[in-house]
């Protein structure tokens, strides 16, 4: 029987909790508009998972997970053990590089990171093939789906709230001259306040958070939960309220250096906390659409 | 003495096997309104029924079944509630490749059950196609209670239907024993 459909109609939070219901074995696979995933189940549980940007192969998930560098991943790429995941592992715990839990933990990363991320997508295919499971040399591990479709309906939460607050990325922003007399006594981190520093009538909001994007938290989801918003109950430092504003059209070094100049519609009261984390929504969110 | 009768609603989205469900059965010519389809969206199939369809299967003789289906479209959904009126029991069919109507289907499954709180089946229809969601699945999907009575269905084969109709027919007898007094 087959089990395919429309995202649209059929969300992956329905589908996650079909598998789970349904202790279904098999592998789902969801085709984006740009990108392609799969995910492996055994028994209602995630077993594996494989992103379309990268291979699934242990080293992709060990370089995903910052456990290993560019060039030692280039340099692991050319041992014969690089298409045997199971048998790369081995290598790297004889060699005392890592050990069998961190490699466990950097598998579940992934797949839970992957998985998180296919929750934005809201367009797409998907298809589930009964009893498909991936390779034997593949590291597979067990997730519980109970916990991963609550994450995911949280993230999906404050998604919502975002695109509420920030409903065009082309808004650009400055720093009002008369500031609520509320605002007082913020504490941003060190992350937030280099959002800060990019704010400029000459930077849109898209901008801003490719700049900030290099540069940005490891885990952008704590600066989500930081208490560094300005549109709710907080607010910027006295002196400093963000509005949004259409960006200065001249021929500045950001115009020269090729950035955009788009016009935005509107203008807009923003939070930075709206703005890290659109920073890391945009990021997995670009090849959702 | 003449025989006791039963109506059955038969209902669900558009497109999902209505009418052919209950031409399937029907020892009368079914009665049917259908009419071409205007909106473009919609042309999946040449004609619509716009209020109801009719049909009459005899069990034995003492109890005859009467089959209204409603229209699937919503616009014709004023139908729906008198339609509704004196049944006994109804079934919901489900197009089992399409997972887009599913929602529609609970929907659809809500609102009769709030006219009347009579048994009723739902007929997973088009098992026969390769893309059909299982039986399985569906309740999954539908989120249906495990005490409702969901059926494999091919509209169009006659013995399926009349599958799905025997099941309504038991839980349409029980509850009527349940609810009669013992002397």
């Amino acid at each position: 029987m087959a089990l395919k459909g429309d995202l649209h109609d059929f969300s992956l939070t329905q589908l996650l909790n079909l598998v789970h219901l349904a202790h279904k074995t098999g592998t789902l696979t969801v085709h984006g508009t740009n990108d392609q995933a799969s995910l492996s189940f055994s028994e209602g549980k995630l077993i594996y998972g494989q992103g379309g940007l990268t291979d699934g192969h242990l080293v992709s998930i060990l370089r995903h997970t910052k456990h290993l560098t560019e060039e030692q991943a280039r340099l692991l790429m050319t041992r014969p053990q690089a298409n045997n995941d199971k048998e790369l592992g081995l290598l790297l715990m004889h060699a005392g590089y890592l050990n069998q839990q961190t490699i466990v933990q950097a598998v579940q990363q992934y797949i839970t990171d992957l998985v998180l991320r296919l929750f934005t997508w809201s367009e797409g295919s998907f298809q589930f093939f009964n009893g498909v499971l991936p390779p034997d040399d593949r590291i597979t591990v067990h997730l519980d789906l109970e916990n991963l479709i609550l994450e995911g309906a949280r993230r999906m939460k404050e998604w919502e709230t975002l695109q509420e607050e920030l409903p065009n990325l082309d808004l650009a922003l400055k720093f009002t001259d008369r500031p609520d007399s509320r605002l007082r006594g913020i504490n941003l981190t060190v992350e937030e306040w280099r959002v800060v520093s990019y704010v400029n009538p000459k930077n849109t909001i898209r901008q801003i958070r490719s700049h900030q994007s290099a540069e940005r938290c490891r885990n952008p989801a704590d600066c989500l939960r930081s208490d560094a918003g300005w549109g709710g109950g907080g607010g910027p430092p006295a002196g400093r309220h963000l509005t949004g504003r259409p960006p200065y059209h001249s021929d500045s070094e950001d115009s020269r250096a090729g950035l955009p100049h788009q016009s935005p519609d509107r203008t807009h009261p923003l939070s930075v906390r709206s703005l890290s984390a659109a920073a890391d929504r945009e990021d997995g969110g670009d090849r959702a659409v | 003495m003449p025989p006791q009768t039963v109506k059955m609603v038969v209902t669900g989205p558009f497109n999902s096997g209505k009418t052919a469900f209950i031409r399937a059965v029907s020892e009368i010519s079914v009665v049917s309104t259908e009419r071409k389809i205007s909106s473009a969206a919609e042309r999946i199939k040449e004609t619509t029924t716009v209020a109801m369809d009719f049909g009459r299967i005899t069990v034995d003789q003492d109890l005859v079944l009467f089959l209204f289906g409603t229209p699937g479209q919503k616009r014709f959904d004023f139908m729906w509630e008198i339609l509704s009126e004196g049944m006994l029991g109804f079934v919901v069919i489900v197009d089992s490749t399409r997972p887009e109507t599913f929602r529609e289907a609970r929907y659809i499954m809500e609102t009769f059950r709030a006219y009347a709180a009579t048994p009723f089946v739902v007929a997973a229809n088009k098992q026969d196609q390769a893309d059909a969601w299982s039986v399985e699945d569906l309740r999954i999907a539908l989120r249906l209670d495990s005490d409702i009575r969901c059926v494999k269905c091919v509209a169009t084969d006659r013995e399926m239907v009349k599958t799905v109709l025997l099941e309504l027919l038991d839980s349409i007898l029980a509850e009527i024993n349940q609810e009669s007094p013992k002397p």
